[in-house]
This record gives C-alpha cells, sequence and structure tokens, in this order.
C-alpha cells in the first residue's frame, strides 16, 4: 500500500509538471469561456504556462505601477508574420495574455505578489477578441469580468512609502476603447519596434515563433533609458502609451492630436495644437504641447492629473506617472 | 412583473415557449435602480443583442465609471428624464458618462448627471437618436464642470430632439465633425454655448431655446482635423434670448474666446442660413458673423465665413453691453450703438455676407485674418446690398430615425 501511495505520489507529481495541452478548439471557437482555466494557458501558480513564450517591451503602457506578465501563445506548426511596422502578424488560434499583478513591496518585484486579472486577446477568425478575468480570491481560477470591476489595492512603493488605489478592470467595451483601430480590435503592444532589443526576436526567429526579420530592424528605446535620445524616448513613450487611441484612425482621431511614431513633428503632434474638445483638459494651456514650456503644454497637465474629467488617458490610470512626465517635461522643455 | 434587478425576459420567453421563432427577436433587458448600478447597467449594456431595449427603471443611480455601449440597433430607455437618473457624482473614470460607438442606437427618457467629462458621447455612431434627455451639471454653471453635455462626432445622421442641456463648460449640445443632422426642440441653458455645430456638413437647427448662455447657437470651423470645411447648416425658429452668462470656459478652448451677450456665431463656415429666429436681450449681439481670429499652419483650411444670409429675425434689444471690444473703454462706445449684427469686417470677393434685417450692424474693420484689436476700425455697416443667393437643402434623416420616437 505504501510504495502504492508513493507511487500515485510520483504519478501525480509528473502529471503537474507536464500541464494539460492547451485548449485549441476553445481559442478557435466562438465561445466567451466564463473560466480562465478552461485554456490551459496558465500554470498552476497564476503565471504563465509552459506553452506560453513570455515576452516584454520596449516601453510598456503605464498602469498604475503593477506588474505585468505578458506572454505569446502560438498554435503548434505556426509561426508570427514579420511586420516593419504596426504589431506582427499573429497566426489565427494566438493568444496575448497580460497578467496584471501588485507586489507587496514594489522595491521587491517578484515576492508576494497579488495577482489581480488576467487579460487575454484571442486570434479568432473573425478577428481579435478580448477577454478580461478577474482572479478568484482563493486564486486558483480567474472569472470573466466583461463589465469590469474596481477593486482597492495597497502596496508599498518604490520610495517606501504605501499607496492604495482603486485600481480598475476595464470592461470590454473599454478595451475596445483603447484597442481600436479603424473599428477592429487589434493589439497594441507587440509591434517590432518596440520588442526589437537586439536579442529577443532574433530567438524568436532562431527558435521559428517568429518568420524572419530584415537587417537593421527599427527599434525604440525604454522611456527610462538615459543613454537614448530623449527625443527617441518622448515618442516611444506617446507610441505606447497615447497613440492607440491618438492616430488618425484610432478612437480619438477626431481631435487631430496624432502621436505615433510615424507621425511627423507638426500641428497634428502637438506643437501648436490647440484643444478641439478638451474642456477643462486644457487647463488654460493653449497648446498639447508648446515647445520650451512644459508648463504651458496641456500634454502635460493632462497627464498630471488624476480628474477623470481632465487625464489622460481616460482609463487605466489612477496614478500619476511621475517619472514620465519629468521625462516628457524635460523633453518639451528643450524643444524648439 | 420584477424578477432581479437585472433580468432578460426575451431569454426566458424564447426558453419557456419556442425554439424555433428565431434569434431575431427584440428583447428588453431591465435594469432596476439600486446596489451595484455600476456593474450591472454596464453588463445589461455588453449583453444587449441588436434589437434589444434596456430598459431602466426610475430611481437614481450611482454611478463610479462611465458607461459605455457598443451594440448596434439598440436602445437605451429610461423612465423619464425626471425619473431616471445616472449620476456620475461619484465617477472615478472614464471621459464621459455614457458612452455610444455603435449604429442605430436610440437613448431617451433619461438624465444624465454631474459627468466629470462629457456627458454623453458617441462616436462613429451612425443614425443615432436622442430624446427626450437632460444632461445636467446639477451646481450651475462651474468651470470645474464637464465640456459638453451631448457630444456626437464623426457620425453621418443625427437626431436630437427634446433635449435639456444645463451648465457644460464647454458647449451644450456639440455636434462635431459630422454629417446630417437635425437639432430641434430642444433646451440649452447656462452652458458656455448652448448649440454648437462644428466642422459639419448639413445641419438643421430648429425650434430650440437658448437662454442664459454665454453665447447661444455656434456655427463654427476648426483648423488640423480629419474633417473641416463646415458648410451647409441652417438656422431657424429658434429663441436665441438673454445669453448673459460669463464665460466659465477655461481658456485656449474655441468656446473661450464667445463673449458674453452672444446670440448666433457664425465662423469660418460657408452656406450658413439664418433665419426666422427670435434674437433678444443678448448683450454683445444678436448675430455674429466672423472670421477664425487665431494663427493657423494648415493650407487646407479657410477661415472666412461665405455665403451666408442673415435673414427675416425679429430682434429685440441687443448690443447694450458688448463684450467684445478689448477694453472697457471700447465696449462702453460700442454698447451705445446697440448693434444687433457684429460682423469683423473680411469677406470674400465678391461680397457673399449678406444681412436684410432692418437692424444696426457693426463692422469692425479689421484689415485681414488674424488681426488684433488694435487694428480694428468699428463702424457701422450695411450688408444688405450683397444679391441674394441659394441657401442650403432641408436635412432629411432616414425614416426609421424619425419612426423611433414617434
Amino acid at each position: 500500500v505504501r510504495r502504492l501511495a508513493i507511487a500515485a505520489a510520483l504519478w501525480l507529481g509528473l502529471s503537474a509538471s507536464s500541464q494539460p495541452t492547451v485548449n485549441d478548439a476553445l481559442i478557435m471557437g466562438d465561445t466567451l469561456p466564463p473560466k480562465l482555466s478552461a485554456f490551459n494557458l496558465m500554470s498552476d501558480n497564476q503565471r504563465l504556462g509552459e506553452a506560453v513564450q513570455p515576452y516584454a517591451l520596449n516601453t510598456a503602457l503605464f498602469s498604475d505601477y503593477a506588474e505585468k506578465y505578458r506572454g505569446i501563445y502560438v498554435p503548434k506548426g505556426q509561426k508570427i508574420g514579420w511586420r516593419d511596422d504596426g504589431v506582427l502578424d499573429f497566426p489565427v488560434g494566438s493568444v496575448l495574455i497580460k497578467s496584471f499583478g501588485y507586489p507587496a513591496d514594489m522595491r521587491k518585484p517578484d515576492e508576494a505578489v497579488r495577482m489581480l486579472e488576467t487579460r487575454l486577446l484571442i486570434r479568432r477568425i473573425s478577428g481579435w477578441v478580448a477577454l478580461p478575468y478577474v482572479w478568484d480570491a482563493d486564486g486558483k481560477d480567474a472569472t470573466l469580468a466583461r463589465a469590469g470591476k474596481r477593486m482597492e489595492v495597497s502596496w508599498t512603493h518604490l520610495d517606501g512609502k504605501p499607496r492604495t488605489i482603486s485600481y480598475a478592470v476595464p470592461n470590454v467595451n473599454q478595451c475596445k476603447g483603447c484597442h481600436d483601430l479603424a473599428g477592429s480590435l487589434t493589439p497594441i503592444g507587440p509591434k517590432a519596434r518596440n520588442l526589437n532589443d537586439d536579442v529577443r526576436l532574433q530567438n524568436w526567429v532562431s527558435t521559428g515563433l517568429l518568420d524572419r526579420m530584415p537587417a537593421n530592424a527599427p527599434a525604440v528605446p525604454r522611456f527610462d533609458d538615459a543613454n537614448a535620445p530623449l527625443e527617441d524616448r518622448a515618442r516611444a513613450y506617446l507610441d505606447v502609451n497615447c497613440a492607440h487611441c491618438h492616430n488618425r484612425a484610432g478612437p480619438a482621431n477626431t481631435s487631430g492630436l496624432w502621436l505615433d511614431w510615424n507621425q511627423p513633428r507638426d500641428v497634428n503632434f502637438g506643437f501648436g495644437k490647440r484643444p478641439t474638445a478638451a474642456g477643462r483638459g486644457s487647463g488654460d494651456r493653449e497648446f498639447a504641447i508648446a515647445a520650451g514650456h512644459p508648463e504651458s503644454s496641456y500634454l502635460v497637465y493632462r497627464m498630471e492629473s488624476l480628474d477623470p474629467g481632465i487625464a489622460m488617458p481616460e482609463i487605466g490610470r489612477n496614478m500619476v506617472h511621475t517619472e514620465a512626465v519629468s521625462m516628457l517635461s524635460d523633453w518639451i522643455r528643450t524643444r524648439k | 412583473m420584477m424578477y432581479t434587478p437585472y433580468t432578460k425576459r426575451a431569454a426566458l420567453w424564447l426558453l419557456s415557449t419556442s425554439f424555433f421563432a428565431g434569434s431575431a427577436l427584440a428583447g428588453t433587458i431591465e435594469v432596476a435602480a439600486g446596489p451595484d448600478a455600476q456593474e450591472r447597467l454596464q453588463a445589461a449594456l455588453i449583453d444587449a443583442k441588436p434589437g434589444d431595449t434596456v430598459q431602466i427603471g426610475a430611481g437614481r443611480f450611482d454611478l463610479t465609471d462611465g458607461l459605455s455601449l457598443d451594440v448596434d440597433k439598440v436602445t437605451v430607455r429610461g423612465a423619464g428624464p425626471g425619473a431616471t437618473i445616472l449620476s456620475f457624482k461619484g465617477q472615478k473614470g472614464a471621459g464621459e458618462g455614457l458612452l455610444i460607438t455603435s449604429d442605430d442606437v436610440v437613448v431617451r427618457g433619461l438624465a444624465v448627471e454631474d459627468s466629470k467629462g462629457d456627458g454623453i458621447k458617441s462616436k462613429g455612431a451612425n443614425r443615432i437618436v436622442y430624446h427626450d434627455l437632460r444632461v445636467e451639471w446639477t451646481g450651475g454653471p462651474k468651470t470645474t464642470n464637464g465640456a459638453y453635455g451631448l457630444y456626437p462626432v464623426e457620425s453621418t445622421d443625427i437626431l436630437i430632439d427634446k433635449v435639456t442641456v444645463r451648465g457644460a463648460s464647454d458647449a451644450g449640445i456639440y455636434v462635431g465633425q459630422s454629417k446630417n443632422i437635425i437639432v430641434r426642440n430642444s433646451t440649452a441653458m447656462y452652458n458656455v454655448a448652448g448649440i454648437e455645430i462644428e466642422n459639419s456638413y448639413g445641419a438643421d437647427v430648429y425650434g430650440n431655446i437658448a437662454m442664459h448662455n454665454t453665447g447661444g447657437i455656434l456655427v463654427f470651423d476648426l483648423p488640423n482635423l480629419p474633417q473641416m470645411g463646415g458648410h451647409n447648416v441652417r438656422i431657424f425658429s429658434n429663441r436665441v434670448t438673454k445669453n448673459d452668462t460669463p464665460n466659465f470656459a477655461p481658456k485656449g478652448n474655441i468656446v473661450a474666446s464667445v463673449p458674453v451677450g452672444t446670440g448666433v456665431m457664425v465662423m469660418a463656415n460657408r452656406d450658413v442660413a439664418v433665419f426666422g429666429n427670435v434674437l433678444e436681450d443678448n448683450g454683445s449681439a444678436n448675430v455674429m458673423l466672423v472670421s477664425y481670429v487665431s494663427k493657423f499652419d494648415d493650407k487646407t483650411y479657410n477661415p472666412m465665413p461665405r455665403n451666408v444670409t442673415v435673414r427675416d429675425n425679429m430682434h429685440g434689444r441687443s448690443g447694450f453691453a458688448a463684450a467684445y471690444g478689448g477694453s472697457p473703454e471700447a465696449n462702453a462706445m460700442l454698447s451705445a450703438g446697440q448693434f444687433a449684427v457684429l460682423w469683423d469686417g473680411l469677406d470674400s470677393t465678391p461680397p457673399s455676407l449678406r444681412v436684410t434685417d432692418k437692424v444696426p450692424t457693426l463692422s469692425m474693420g479689421f484689415p485681414r485674418q488674424g488681426a488684433g484689436p488694435a487694428e480694428a476700425k468699428p463702424a457701422p455697416a450695411d450688408l444688405s446690398g450683397t444679391p441674394a443667393m441659394p441657401e442650403p437643402p432641408m436635412i432629411t434623416l432616414p425614416a426609421a430615425m424619425e419612426a423611433a420616437i414617434q
């Protein structure tokens, strides 16, 4: 009996380390599974499963200092297609996974992480579908929360002081609010230029995850890389944090303020751009960017505010990203 | 009959009686006031299928975030603008109270109060109908109020009927970068701009009351935007009176430049007709015809008003408290003339601004677009000699839109 118990324990141990295969049928189907576990994409400690390729971005969307755990799942035998501009070409059946959590102390980012939500962007035949899952209290599974949710979150910040915010899980319409491009849902982060760090994509090509990569592939710097040109850092930040709405085909196109990487430096890029429908978001300032004068630029004013009628981005921000505000202020101050 | 606060009657009916009726049956999703209003109401707006009605019960809904609808052919209906109150006083996120991004939507019978940003915004939402609504900032006119009450943008076919907006720190009813628009039977009070049609093609604005705003009805065009060249706008049969609220818009916004006491203002548009309105007690002027005044860098933009007709309006007292003169002394001098029509003095060649109302008209005599107050040479003017020109066509909307509110 004892031997049997040991054998059983061994067998259980083995089965736990080799995860069940990812549920491709569910990914490719047209249902909205109520539980995250149904996909078999995650490990049993709330982290990415074995079949998922973790990745990071050079410059990421600011999400109230949450730790983000990103992964890509591509079905067996498929490859991601290279694209010079825009998001890489993910084959049907791919899933982009992003989990959001807060460590108890941000100076120890890997310890005592409270996982809040995991968002899936699934590439189906009909297009991309966004599914936000909120982790259950016991942390064993996560439940689809299409209508969004607010949760109080506390942690010790990088400065050693406590922080508490009302963290907002977006509803599915708000997902589209950022992920909309000319009427279709689309990913934001995984663009070649934002993934390219001279190592990551080369590895993906060699492991067969990515089909090819040209020489001299574009790259944006980390926004906080003091060794990179300030102009590029600023543009990288605006591209990732603003341009998903503020581009010619995005949800904020009617503002006429377009902040994507390829926008020439003109009125529509903010220099000398007067407010269109900003309301009190203009903060009595005349221009989005007044060259030389961050204190007169309403782009900065809106990033410094937490008032929903003023703050930009409109959703997903309950804190000021002080490091970015400071970098962008330096950038504006030194522009002519 | 009341089930749980959030019930899907059609689904129950389908389950109980019929399996072969198909899936296109319109249903009603009821949402009652009570706890968790945010999640229940937002869930209903997400779960609604084309053809459904989201029926919002009477009472006050205390909302913590913006609401949004992205499903075509949905009616959102309350128990009336005095009964169903969506309060955003405790709003923590989102740039508006309710955001609509789908086509063929009807919103009626409810009130949106105290949103931190705009009240109701619809973007890329064609054939939208707004009927019997109230959008209000309940603390009166304040700089901290949201910008727009009703804010349809980048849409074709818009009907706004029987809507009241109070307290917007920009425009009460603002239609931007859209086509084929009717704004009627509505009331705008205590906003900076009452009703504003901006960068839009084809609008009939009639039967409205614009009172106690800074400016009553504005027809504007701005540079550096995806849709420019606003034209074909008719402003008729409105009461535009006592627009006397001091401008409380944040500086930098275009409406911050509107002088208190403005009735109807036409800026940088072509083919505009202003006729048959009652215009009275507007301290600066009942009608203003002006060019865009700021510097701009956009070769495709025309800052001038062109082909504008002002005729057959009933004028009461106006121009008695001019606020556009640049200094108190200048304002006092201009007020003495009690000018009902103010023109900046700029026109195209040949002239295309025609005013046949028999009221005093003032030209500011600016030498060119963008000139400052120091260059003004104000003098009485007469624009009645400009030859008559064709007026914009009447706006017709798809019959289903009118039928939706019959």
